[in-house]
């Protein structure tokens, strides 16, 4: 009779080459994908070492942080954002890589391209030079962000040196309150076991809340894994997984098709499997969470009020407070419930699939963005884009006031002309709040669900979407 | 690849004190539009160091007084946020040879050492008596030991971990892992001949 296994055990045992002299794992990641902003330098290295790619098949590319959602042709306003397009499609024909550029009319933000194309499979390792790379665990695999010289390595090896994690199982059972969504989810799980609690540990999400979930709903939560410090975050892969997968352009057909679901199945974590930590979460308790700091654990429930650092537990706390309050420019003890926004933002890796555009178009209808406030919605891929205005969304986003964007990391992060000016407050859909995430060295940043975001830029306010938008019990 | 052995060094140090300092502020995002790391180390801390105009803020890395410094004192999960090897890369162009901090962002970390940093975990009461050694005479020399695991400063000394994979890769000259790696090959090939979606 074999040991119970974790899936985080079974498949590391799978892809695990051998041991390392530092007692490290020569760790073989099955799917590699790339972008602009962190390849340049290890194709340099590759050439430099006078290196091939191992496996270019299992390689694949697109271009997300830096292209301006604005404009599609070339060349590009920003020369360095061109200059960066021009390396990334000269180092993919060098080395004979896939390439989902935006003449193919799959490219998108890497995390929503992978899983889209069916190249995200449960059972397997993928790495790509991003942190947010933990969403594809969402399919039940282990998928994590590295380094640029760890890219080199993968592309040298297709392998990478690996200290083993630890798996800290996280259960939700209950159900989740009408209004509250994936992203809420995480955002709570963050805050409960705070902003490094995960530090060498994958998270295993599961329970009630997660067997419910869908697809685009775990990559949500398994996204922002990183921002817990879980470097990996996944969902055992079920019938749902399956479903998603079944005819997208990578998955395997026939009986191929069949194999792999029966290998799939088989991959997820056995019952009585060993876990290094368990916790345990009831659905009842997660709120509408709004991001108050400057890290993404500092949030608080939509009814709640902005900490004030006097009431700190400890003297670190206060600290924490009263350097965020600072920068936030926000009162202690005041309710975060109509604290004025001047931008909102709705898209990215964590919240920018068609699920989401769905659902906030569902409550757009008849409604428009508060005088003062601009608003963007990214679609998350060009697929994403399509989707949405077959189903007519890009034209309610736009009756609304907002402006429809082509597809990219767009606001998040300030490498594209989407950017925060002065100290503007954004609603944002995002995974990061840090001072200067959004482009301006004063810009503030408040992380919450898509359809809060779409609350604040009616009301212009960061508001309850309870009181907004009409939530029925079936919501 | 022959690497060179990393045991101990020394230098003198600053300190940027607080919690949870994320790979944005170490390098503000719109800097790494670039296809090489060259050139990222003045723009290490830029937003916290420079206002719009381009005046100095307030910051120990403006104070000329630890100008020179090799050593980075800082404080609880240091180096939080994104897997960008810019971070690093900015600290160690900007000359700093090892960081010493509470507790390190795992990718972060990871990063450094690839680099051949040591990133010294210590307490934050030590982190302490270091910075007011530094902050008395900024020419105190700091000498951090990856073979003994402790800083030693102004006649003290205490203790400071270094990861156990961390440690034997910096000390053997094996800590940029390609060599390894490539060494790996032929059973790269075979375990990824065993797994069905590979083996095609």
């Amino acid at each position: 009779m074999t040991t119970p296994q974790s899936l985080f055990q079974k498949v590391w045992g799978a892809h695990a080459v051998r041991v390392l002299a530092n007692g490290q794992t020569q760790l073989l990641i099955g799917t590699h994908l790339i972008h602009e902003v962190t390849s340049p330098q290890a194709f340099g290295m590759m050439r430099d070492l006078g290196l091939k790619v191992l496996m270019p098949h299992r390689t694949f590319a697109t271009v997300d942080h830096i292209v301006p959602t604005d404009q599609l042709t070339e060349p590009y306003r920003d020369p360095l954002a061109q200059a960066m397009m021009d390396e990334l499609r000269k180092n993919c024909a060098q080395f004979g890589i896939t390439f989902f550029d935006r003449a193919s009319g799959k490219q998108g933000i890497v995390h929503i391209v992978g899983p889209e194309q069916g190249i995200t499979q449960p059972g397997t390792t993928i790495a790509c030079g991003d942190s947010h790379t933990s969403t594809h665990g969402a399919f039940g695999a282990i998928a994590f962000g590295i380094g640029t010289t760890q890219i080199r390595d993968v592309l040298a090896t297709q392998t990478m040196a690996l200290g083993r994690l630890k798996v800290r199982r996280i259960t939700v059972n209950g159900s989740l309150r009408p209004g509250v969504y994936a992203k809420d989810v995480i955002l709570h799980i963050i805050r409960t076991l705070g902003v490094n609690g995960g530090t060498g540990y994958a998270y295993e999400y599961g329970g009630e809340v997660f067997d419910r979930m869908t697809m685009e709903e775990r990559m949500t939560v398994c996204n922002m894994s990183i921002e817990g410090g879980a470097r990996a975050g996944y969902v055992n892969p079920d019938e749902t997984t399956f479903a998603y997968l079944k005819g997208r352009p990578y998955s395997p057909k026939g009986a191929a098709w069949d194999a792999a679901v029966t290998r799939w199945r088989a991959t997820a974590s056995d019952p009585d499997c060993h876990y290094d930590d368990v916790v345990m979460i009831n659905a009842a308790e997660i709120a509408p969470t709004v991001t108050w700091g400057i890290n993404p654990g500092q949030g608080v429930a939509i009814t709640e009020c902005i900490p004030d650092p006097a009431q700190a537990a400890t003297g670190d706390e206060k600290s924490s407070i009263e350097e965020a309050l600072a920068y936030m420019k926000l009162s202690p003890g005041a309710p975060i419930k109509g604290t004025r926004i001047n931008v909102a933002f709705l898209g990215s890796c964590t919240n920018g699939r068609l699920s989401d555009f769905q659902e906030v178009a569902r409550f757009l209808r008849g409604r428009h963005v508060a005088a003062g406030v601009k608003a963007i919605a990214v679609p998350g891929s060009q697929i994403v884009a399509a989707q949405a205005a077959r189903l007519g969304l890009d034209k309610i986003f736009r009756e609304a006031g907002f402006e429809w964007r082509e597809a990219g990391c767009s606001m998040c992060l300030a490498m594209n002309p989407d950017k925060l000016i002065g100290d503007q407050l954004c609603a944002s859909s995002s995974n990061r709040n840090f001072k200067g995430r959004q482009g301006s060295p004063t810009g503030r940043t408040l992380l919450m669900s898509p359809v809060m975001v779409a609350a604040a830029a009616v009301t212009g306010a960061v508001a309850d979407a309870r009181e907004v938008f009409a939530f029925t019990q079936a919501n | 690849m022959s690497l060179e052995k990393i045991i101990s060094l020394t230098g003198r140090g600053v300190g940027v004190p607080g919690n949870d300092i994320d790979t944005d502020r170490i390098i503000p995002a719109r800097f790494m539009k670039c296809v090489t790391f060259d050139g990222l180390g003045e723009y290490l801390f830029h937003d916290v160091r420079k206002n719009a105009d381009g005046t100095d803020q307030p910051h120990p890395l403006n104070d000329p007084r630890f100008k020179g410094a090799a050593i980075l004192l800082s404080g609880a999960n240091f180096g939080c946020g994104s897997s960008r090897e810019h971070a690093p890369q900015a600290i160690q162009k900007y000359g700093f040879k090892a960081v010493v901090a509470e507790g390190f962002a795992e990718i972060f970390f990871g990063n450094c050492v690839t680099l051949g940093i040591p990133c010294f975990e210590a307490s934050r009461d030590d982190i302490g008596k270091i910075a007011a050694a530094v902050g008395k005479d900024p020419a105190t020399a700091i000498t951090v030991d990856v073979a003994k695991q402790e800083i030693r400063f102004a006649g003290q000394t205490v203790p400071a971990v270094v990861r156990a994979s961390a440690r034997d890769a910096l000390m053997n000259g094996r800590w940029d892992a390609i060599g390894e790696l490539i060494e790996g090959l032929p059973a790269v090939k075979s375990t990824a001949t065993a797994l069905p979606y590979l083996a095609a």
